[in-house]
């Protein structure tokens, strides 16, 4: 069996889409070696899982699926990864989307504020239309696993343009400072790595509400991956990224020029980092000016900062001074 | 006559107990009318003699004793069944008692046995003995009066007697001479042996230099004695025997002149009944012949009819240069006594079997080399894998003439030597290449002599003598291959399991469950295993049971196409029970090298070779040996390729060309499951 290989290597720009998808590179998953053979007959039972599955209109998660991989003998996963990893594979293969398996993710998506009115086909079937602002609480509008038009549909919006926030704590310093209003903004909280369902919302409220969308990191190569699977498309999921991605997400997380210009306070960059870092130069998503200014500088410095180091100049300071800078010189906001 | 009287048992007391640097000191003792009192001696010499600490002492005091017996019982040809107590008697004061079933003393030896220091030295012939190696019984006889100022006990009983002769004893410190001070004979209930009581002052402890890791190294080298261990804090250890073949008496050699030291020399002309040089050199030494003799007086400038007794220091000097100049015969050699290859595995199977080893290394013994007019040989076998611990330095054990060596082991020759080789081409981890390698092996020396070079008079390290550590390096690596023999084909067979696994199982299932999906009969996997593996399989085992091996060679054809080709194996032909040999071998020759034809096996068809090996012990047959001609060596998993000393030429080999390339095709596609690159902290 051939898939395409899903590395770092092996993903090419689609220019016709803005997003990244996977390239030529093949690699064969045969039964002359012990894990190909054993991948094989665990497709064959996810297969029969899944057959069974929409037969008995059920569904489950990846964490169920991995569980009930238990009584399949030598098909048996040894960690979650290879499950996920094989359901991926198996939306490569047939090129349907895993929910389509019956198959859904344990977390739902992360959660927004502002004035944009959704509205979702609820467990009943009722629709209910909801307004991420009026409607919902302090924590904000929780996106569920599915967004798909069935599920949900975009009915109206009074927004300038969409901030992703990496962290739970900027998301909340960000609401009680009531930005949203403030700045004609809708927040959304990607818990670090955005699920699925979160990239494709971003990407509905930038394509259908013509809302552009800019991420709000800490400064560290995690971040900045984060930022590269929202705006370029994720490596694991390079397949779906003319769904998933927004290509025309800016990045206004802190950058290793911020942490020099606003003296922001830093820690160390550790091993892993570096490693991260060094990984990032080889990544062609990151392959331009920008960001191989940026990578080098924070090699060079050493240092990396979270994005609640801004409040170093005060609790207002990153709704007053450092948004409005960023979001000026990008001409989100005049 | 006396078993007393027998050569071979008078070297108990007089030959062995001869280490030249000691014997010089007793008789510097003799000449000053032994004005230095015994104790004075003691105190000085103690790291020699083996009591410097109390554990050491403690462990000096079973060895010495244990040792005697061992010698006594082989001399005497008898299995020897050895008894150790140690018995806590208060603080620092223990009571050890040795019984043995040797052939016993008579009467009146025991005194001079037990407590005469260094007592004679009329003899000069050498052998191989374990007494060499100590002080003698009598120095633990003369530690346990000077700690407790209590007398030894001795009873013995030979086997002309009906009674034991019964004696309490204490050393004359002044004259040197042994003191009865109570006797008595008394019925004892085993017909021949001797018990040896003694207390002392010392230290029990456990752990690494221990009386149990003594007794245990014993056992080892000593398959044939049956070893009983009662320590003070009570239980009983047994280390049962594994062979019933008592070593034959080592044949004991005059030295050779070539090794002789300027102070031995002295003393062996001070004792020689011979009365002229030309005689005494001929009678003491061996390999020099009368016309040897006065070659060697010519070119010292000693006159060939003078008194030995007369010989100055100058003299003796001489004589030792002339002998460097003079030709003489290499020293014989066949007065060694090793342990042997088969009984060195018997010995480590027996006392380390419960460490569940995955491999005992078939052990080498060397043949016999010389240093310095020295005859030595060597031996080394390998523990490897199972219980033993993988992080961890191996365990080094060292052996001299059959007895262990406990301490300073970082001075000795043999742990030199294991640091010199290069572990790490044998499956062991070793950093830089040096040093005591890391992994889950014991490794066994053991150096036989009848002169072992100590580097110091505690006799606990071999010195590093050139030709003795290239010896042992030379047994390390011959050893050591033998393990990566095995290891290399352990690996090759977890090889061949995995695609074992891929065939018999995941590939059937693959084909129920895909044929289930789709609704479709199961399809026929024939060909689409011979496919995937394309290979002849050799899978093959060894099963002993009542008495019996019984060895299986399954061959199975997983390849497109007939295959025909020979197989060799190498068994004990003697040994098979023709009855159970199904498939008629087409040669067998000597050597036990035994040939069979396969003939056109069709794809997918199993050809199967099973007979079995009788009146076999288990140990001499644990691995098949292999091996396959006339097929094109890649396409085939599980043997090796017939070796080139097996010179088959009349089965005309026919070498197919460069194997084709047979995984053709993996090697050109990425592998999909094994490609490395890890994706990372994305969804």
């Amino acid at each position: 069996m051939m898939i395409p290989l899903r590395t770092k290597s092996n993903i090419r720009f689609d220019s016709k889409l803005a997003v990244w998808k996977y390239g030529r590179a093949m690699g064969a998953r045969s039964a002359k070696k012990l894990t190909g053979a054993q991948m094989l007959l665990r497709t064959m039972y996810m297969l029969e899982f899944i057959e069974d599955m929409i037969k008995d209109e059920k569904s489950s998660t990846l964490r169920e699926m991995y569980y009930i991989s238990e009584g399949w003998d030598k098909a048996k996963f040894s960690a979650q990864d290879e499950s996920n990893m094989l359901a991926e594979d198996l939306e490569i293969i047939t090129q349907c989307m895993r929910e389509d398996f019956k198959l859904r993710p344990e977390e739902d998506g992360a959660r927004v504020i502002g004035n944009i009115t959704i509205q979702e086909t609820d467990r009943k079937g009722k629709k209910k239309k909801i307004n991420c602002r009026d409607d919902v609480g302090d924590s904000g509008y929780g996106i569920p696993y599915n967004v798909e038009k069935e599920k949900i549909s975009l009915v109206d919006c009074d927004a300038d343009f969409v901030i992703a926030i990496e962290t739970g704590g900027m998301f909340d310093r960000l609401v009680e400072n009531k930005f949203d209003e403030d700045s004609h903004a809708v927040l959304v909280h990607l818990k670090g790595q955005p699920a699925r369902s979160t990239r494709r919302f971003i990407k509905r409220l930038n394509e259908e509400m013509k809302l552009p969308v800019c991420s709000f990191t800490d400064g560290d190569p995690w971040s900045f991956r984060i930022h590269a699977s929202l705006a370029f498309g994720a490596i694991k999921t390079a397949h779906l990224s003319e769904y998933l991605a927004t290509p025309t997400a800016e990045f206004i997380g802190i950058t290793a020029s911020d942490i020099l210009n606003y003296e922001l306070p830093t820690d160390k960059l550790n091993d892993k980092d570096i490693q991260a870092l060094n990984a990032e130069k080889t990544d062609p998503r990151f392959n331009d000016e920008f960001w191989k200014h940026e990578i080098d500088l924070m090699l060079e410095i050493g240092k990396k900062a979270e994005q609640q180091a801004l409040a170093k100049y005060g609790l207002d300071y990153v709704t007053d001074t450092y948004l409005p800078e960023k979001l000026s010189e990008l001409g989100v906001i005049k | 006559m006396a078993i007393w009287d027998a050569p071979g048992y008078s070297q108990v007391l007089a030959g062995s107990r001869r280490p030249g640097h000691l014997s010089s000191i007793a008789h510097e003792l003799a000449k000053k009318q032994k004005e230095i009192s015994v104790s004075e001696f003691f105190e000085k010499n103690k790291q020699i003699l083996g009591f410097d600490s109390l554990t050491r002492a403690l462990i000096t005091t079973v060895k010495e004793a244990v040792d005697n017996s061992l010698d006594a019982c082989e001399d005497a040809g008898v299995l020897p069944e050895i008894t150790v107590r140690v018995e806590k008697v208060e603080n620092n004061e223990y009571r050890v008692t040795v019984e043995d079933n040797g052939p016993g003393i008579v009467k009146k030896q025991v005194p001079n046995v037990f407590a005469r220091l260094l007592y004679g030295s009329r003899f000069h012939t050498r052998s191989q003995r374990r007494g060499q190696q100590g002080i003698g019984v009598s120095a633990v006889v003369m530690y346990g009066q000077l700690t407790t100022g209590k007398a030894a006990k001795v009873k013995s009983k030979i086997s002309d007697e009906d009674v034991a002769y019964e004696c309490e004893l204490i050393l004359d410190t002044k004259k040197n001479r042994p003191d009865i001070i109570a006797e008595d004979f008394v019925i004892w209930d085993r017909s021949h042996g001797t018990s040896f009581q003694v207390h002392v002052k010392g230290k029990y402890i456990t752990g690494k230099q221990s009386i149990f890791e003594y007794l245990k190294g014993v056992a080892i080298v000593n398959p044939h004695a049956k070893l009983t261990f009662v320590p003070p804090e009570g239980g009983t250890v047994v280390f049962e025997r594994a062979s019933e073949n008592v070593p034959s008496p080592t044949k004991e050699v005059k030295p050779h002149p070539e090794g002789v030291e300027l102070g031995e020399l002295l003393s062996m002309a001070k004792y020689t009944e011979s009365l002229k040089m030309t005689s005494f050199l001929n009678t003491e030494f061996s390999r020099i012949s009368y016309r040897v003799a006065r070659e060697i007086c010519d070119i010292a400038g000693v006159p060939p009819d003078q008194r030995p007794t007369d010989l100055s220091l100058e003299q003796a000097g001489a004589i030792l240069e002339a002998i460097k100049q003079v030709k003489i015969m290499a020293p014989e050699t066949d007065c060694l006594s090793p342990i042997g290859e088969t009984l060195i595995r018997k010995g480590l199977k027996n006392v380390l079997g419960s460490l569940k080893a995955e491999f005992y290394a078939p052990p080498i013994t060397r043949e016999p080399k010389v240093y310095a007019g020295n005859p030595f040989i060597v031996e080394v076998g390998i523990v490897y894998g199972g219980g033993l611990s993988r992080e961890e330095p191996i365990q080094i054990l060292r052996f001299a003439n059959r007895v262990p060596l406990m301490y300073q082991q970082g001075a000795c020759a043999i742990t030199q030597a294991i640091e010199g080789v290069d572990w790490r081409r044998y499956g062991l981890e070793q950093r830089g290449g040096q040093g005591i390698p890391f992994g889950p092996a014991i490794v066994l020396v053991h150096v036989a002599s009848t002169k072992i070079p100590f580097t110091s008079e505690s006799k606990e390290a071999v010195a590093n003598i050139p030709e003795i550590k290239e010896e042992i390096e030379l047994a390390l690596k011959a050893c050591a291959r033998r393990l990566k023999t095995h290891l290399n084909k352990a690996a090759k067979r977890s090889k061949t399991r995995v695609k074992f696994e891929i065939v018999q199982e995941i590939i059937p299932m693959i084909a129920k469950k895909s044929a289930k999906i789709v609704g479709k009969p199961v399809p026929e996997l024939a060909g689409t295993i011979t496919k995937i593996m394309n290979v002849v399989w050799i899978d093959d085992e060894v099963v002993f049971e009542k008495n019996r091996h019984h060895v299986s060679v399954k061959i199975y054809n997983y390849t497109p196409k007939s295959q025909s080709f020979h197989l060799h194996m190498l068994v004990p032909h003697d040994k098979i029970d023709q009855k159970t040999l199904k498939e008629k071998p087409i040669e067998v020759r000597e050597e036990n090298k035994i040939t069979w034809d396969v003939k056109r096996l069709q794809s997918t068809a199993i050809f199967e070779l099973d007979f079995d090996l009788r009146d076999l012990p288990q140990d001499q047959y644990d691995e098949n040996e292999i091996y396959v001609s006339g097929i094109d060596p890649a396409s085939v998993i599980g043997v090796e390729v017939l070796p080139g000393d097996w010179d088959l030429e009349h089965l005309k080999i026919t070498e197919e060309g460069p194997a084709e390339v047979l995984e053709e095709g993996e090697e050109a596609e990425v592998d999909y499951d094994e490609g490395a690159e890890a994706i990372d902290n994305e969804e």
